[in-house]
């Protein structure tokens, strides 16, 4: 009886794992292809052609392509992300504190964005046609059609230039306490949520208003439940599986679009390593990079399959 | 105005509704025209009347509630003496569950399928504070106990989809009775069920509702089944009360010419013809399976002759539209063969030649979705016209009028949309377009179960008039008996999967019966009062089954 979401959830994972192989043959056929060569961006114009030489022995430059591939997935599936081509350090080192900055980032704007935007979608089902409903839908709309960077600025010149509540860069370095890390991405964060909101917010909304049309629905309305009683109850564990699928692509979109937003708070996070990187033509961090947005996506689109997969009742209790 | 005593007192009750109809300003309708009606404690009153009388409107504005654009416009609804069309929202709240509950036509839509049933059926209780969650669940299984549900300890441990529709009604009525209501509405109960189910049902809401001494308005079109259960009996047509009088006087002394009509329907006269010499379909030992494994068909063999009607008859899920797939090639059988007009039909629908697709054809039991609802009438009626014989300009438009003529419906509906047409007259347009194709048989899904009765029978007679004219064959599958004995030459009785009684009408309907078909027979409600105790002293079934 449980054998079949096992059997469903296992199936997902498994299809999950390959799309990321096919995505990791993906990053480095398009990585080969990018013009330019490194050793000559490395050494620069002025390089003689012997150095060059020597620079692509050393770098494995001229081994056969499925070579490098193999050695590189290889590394990947270790642990080994190899060595930036740049700096000459261990890429999995530098990668760290960026990757858990932007996490954290991510983390923040998620716990306050998510539920306020269900929270919001609910509101307005229960509110429905009357003014809330018309306020909600207005300002996040007004939200999401602003570009992310507008809205940045707006709130740094207000409320960190203006009221001085919070600091208009948000660094962060080793060994900062919880508070202060808080803090420094109030900002990033709240520019994140009115950013992903809008979309949440009006998908929980209409998958909400979809279930409302059923018959059971009207069942408890004549049960003289409250209004917010059969929303909360009746209809929104019938609409969770389309919720969770926004859900997630937002949270993905939360760790792997935040470069804009990196960029104007200066934040040390992915998005700012990956462009400087990609700048540098770094070609082993880009790599890296891309495959973790590429893991994060596609872990994050598995949790939502698991989770629908969950709330169906007729999986979970099988007659 | 006299103070209200009766515990449901309906006043000119008006209701109206706006109508959107494409492409026409919107339009505020009349559906209910003043109906008045009272009802005392412990009676119930059976609420009858065709597709748009109004019966579920009235039903539910009892609780003042209006589905959809629907408003009640005029009238008072007292209920234990005040109206309760003025108590507010929240007043309604408090006096939905506790005086007055609701059982829907279709318990499987109307539980919510992400909450167990014991949840759902003690949720009202609890909201409404009348007492603890363990008082209540113990109530809740004396109460499945007394629906004669199975397992009624463990019963409410399960989800709405682990159990079936008989089952899911009298979890319905267990969820109204919960909370001790004055006073349930029961809106086509036990209209989705199959009859061997219903009776049961029906047996186990009687007995429920004596036993806690609540008032019910029992909803139905089914006059046989609502002459079981009430007390007394209002006719309802067109949003207007007919006839209003206790159920034995409706039942056997109508006053209102309409009242007489549905009291007499189903009395086609057919004499049953011999059979022929050669079939015209022979479905010879079918065996068929879906998705491989699951095998829904074991050696079926049934004969249709040139000119006459065979009936198909059996439940859901005995394999009657299964048979109608296989035939058509929808579903090509695993074993056995098909015959047609002499010939071994291909398995599969793409090996069949444009001959064997016109001289089978079909009709739906849903009128509605199987037409095209952006095409009129001679659209829909032209193309098998112009498909199977080339018809084009003059020539097809005489070939529709004629069609339209022949299902006595006359050319000016030619361009009409199917949205401006009633239920009956969807269904004549559906058998002018199996006609236009000049076929040799027609499968007729269960051509009449979404109709009306006086309706169907309208459908019945022209479908007869239709054979004498073109000699056309009938697959008739249905479920309903009396739809049987007005059509049939021949009947065959499927009972999961399987042929279980197969011959000449008379034959099949005359004893010694076999055990599934005598039940069958046995579960058709009949109109006189005291059948349905007959009926269970009778079959003795199992009350606990389906």
């Amino acid at each position: 009886m449980r054998g079949a979401v096992a059997k469903l959830i296992a199936q997902r994972v498994g299809l999950g794992l390959l799309l990321l192989f096919a995505v990791s043959l993906l990053i480095f056929v398009g990585t080969q292809i990018l013009p330019g060569d490194v050793a000559q961006s490395i050494l620069g114009q002025t390089a003689t052609p012997q150095a060059l030489a020597n620079l692509r022995e050393k770098l494995g430059l001229n081994e056969p392509a499925y070579m490098r591939y193999l050695s590189w997935l290889g590394g990947v599936v270790t642990g080994d992300l190899g060595t930036s081509l740049t700096s000459g350090q261990n890429i999995a080192a530098t990668i760290g504190p960026r990757l858990k900055n932007t996490l954290f980032l991510a983390g923040v704007a998620a716990i306050i964005a998510v539920p306020l935007a269900i929270l919001l979608g609910l509101l307005a089902v229960r509110f429905r046609g009357r003014w809330p409903d018309k306020l909600i839908s207005g300002a996040t709309l007004a939200s999401i059609s602003l570009p992310e960077f507008f809205i940045g600025y707006l709130l740094i010149y207000f409320v960190a230039v203006k009221l001085g509540w919070f600091t208009s860069v948000s660094t962060v370095y080793d060994g900062m306490g919880f508070g202060a890390r808080l803090n420094a991405v109030a900002l990033p964060a709240a520019t994140l949520t009115l950013v992903v909101l809008a979309h949440m917010m009006r998908m929980t909304r209409a998958a909400i208003l979809n279930v409302m049309q059923s018959a059971y629905i009207e069942t408890a309305e004549l049960k003289g439940l409250s209004q917010f009683r059969v929303i909360l109850r009746h209809a929104f564990p019938n609409a969770i599986a389309p919720i969770v699928n926004v859900v997630m692509l937002n949270l993905a979109y939360l760790v792997v679009g935040v470069v804009v937003v990196e960029v104007i708070f200066v934040y040390p996070g992915m998005g700012q390593f990956l462009v400087d990187h990609v700048a540098k033509r770094d070609v082993p961090v880009v790599q890296a990079a891309g495959l973790i947005f590429a893991a994060v996506f596609i872990g994050l689109n598995i949790v939502a399959d698991v989770v629908s997969i969950l709330a169906n009742p007729r999986l979970r209790h099988p007659r | 105005m006299a103070e209200p005593t009766a515990l449901l007192d309906v006043r000119d009750l008006k209701i109206g509704a706006t109508v959107y109809a494409p492409g026409e300003p919107p339009e505020d309708i009349t559906i209910v025209h003043g109906v008045s009606f009272t009802l005392e404690k412990g009676r119930v009153l059976g609420l009858i009347g065709e597709s748009g009388a109004g019966k579920s409107t009235i039903g539910l504005a009892s609780m003042a509630y209006g589905r959809g654009g629907v408003r009640i416009t005029g009238g008072e609804v007292y209920l234990n003496g005040r109206d309760i069309l003025k108590v507010g929202p929240r007043g309604l709240r408090r006096l939905r569950s506790n005086e007055v509950a609701y059982v829907a036509q279709s318990a499987a839509a109307s539980f919510n399928p992400a909450l167990k049933l014991m949840d759902q059926v003690v949720e009202a209780v609890l909201a409404h504070g009348k007492s603890g969650r363990r008082a209540v669940e113990a109530r809740a299984r004396e109460l499945f106990a007394k629906l004669k549900l199975p397992n009624p300890d463990t019963f409410g441990d399960r989800y709405p989809h682990q159990v079936s529709g008989g089952q899911l009604q009298r979890a319905m009525t267990a969820m109204a009775l919960a909370c001790k209501p004055d006073l349930i509405v029961f809106d086509e109960p036990t209209t989705a069920l199959d009859v061997t189910t219903q009776i049961g049902v029906l047996a186990a809401i009687k007995d429920a509702i004596r036993d806690e001494g609540v008032a019910a308005l029992y909803i139905t079109h089914d006059l046989a089944v609502v002459a079981q259960v009430s007390d007394e009996i209002m006719v309802l047509r067109h949003g207007r009360m007919v006839e209003h009088g206790d159920t034995r006087q409706i039942i056997e002394a109508p006053r209102e010419d309409y009242t007489r009509a549905l009291v007499s329907v189903r009395e086609i006269e057919h004499e049953a013809k011999q059979p022929g010499d050669a079939p015209v379909l022979a479905a010879r030992k079918i065996g068929a399976a879906y998705s491989g494994s699951l095998k829904v068909l074991h050696d079926v063999s049934v004969e249709v002759y040139p000119g006459q009607t065979i009936a198909v008859v059996g439940e859901s899920g005995s394999g009657k539209s299964t048979l109608a797939r296989v035939i058509t090639g929808l579903l090509p059988p695993s074993e056995g063969r098909i015959e047609f007009a002499g010939r071994t039909l291909s398995p599969a629908l793409s090996g069949r030649s444009k001959d064997d697709l016109r001289e089978l054809q079909m009709v739906y039991q849903m009128a509605d979705v199987a037409m095209n609802p952006r095409q009129t009438v001679a659209q829909i009626i032209g193309r098998p016209l112009e498909f199977y014989f080339g018809l084009k300009g003059a020539e097809k438009r005489q070939r529709i009028a004629e069609l339209l003529d022949e299902i006595e419906m006359g050319k000016g509906f030619a361009d009409r949309y199917p949205a401006e047409l009633s239920g009956g007259q969807k269904q004549r347009v559906c058998i002018a377009r199996a006609l236009a194709a000049k076929p040799k048989l027609i499968i007729c899904d269960e051509v009449t179960s979404a109709l009306d009765p006086l309706i169907a029978d309208g459908i019945l007679k022209l479908l007869l008039d239709l054979q004498k004219v073109e000699g056309v064959a009938y697959l008739f599958i249905t479920h309903d008996l009396a739809t049987v004995k007005a059509i049939a030459d021949s009947i065959a009785v499927m009972h999961q999967g399987k042929v279980v009684r197969y011959g000449p009408k008379d034959q099949v309907l005359s004893p010694p019966f076999d055990a599934y078909t005598e039940m069958l027979l046995a579960s058709v409600p009949e109109m006189h009062l005291g059948w349905l105790e007959q009926a269970i002293e009778r079959t003795r079934m199992k009350p606990a089954g389906h």
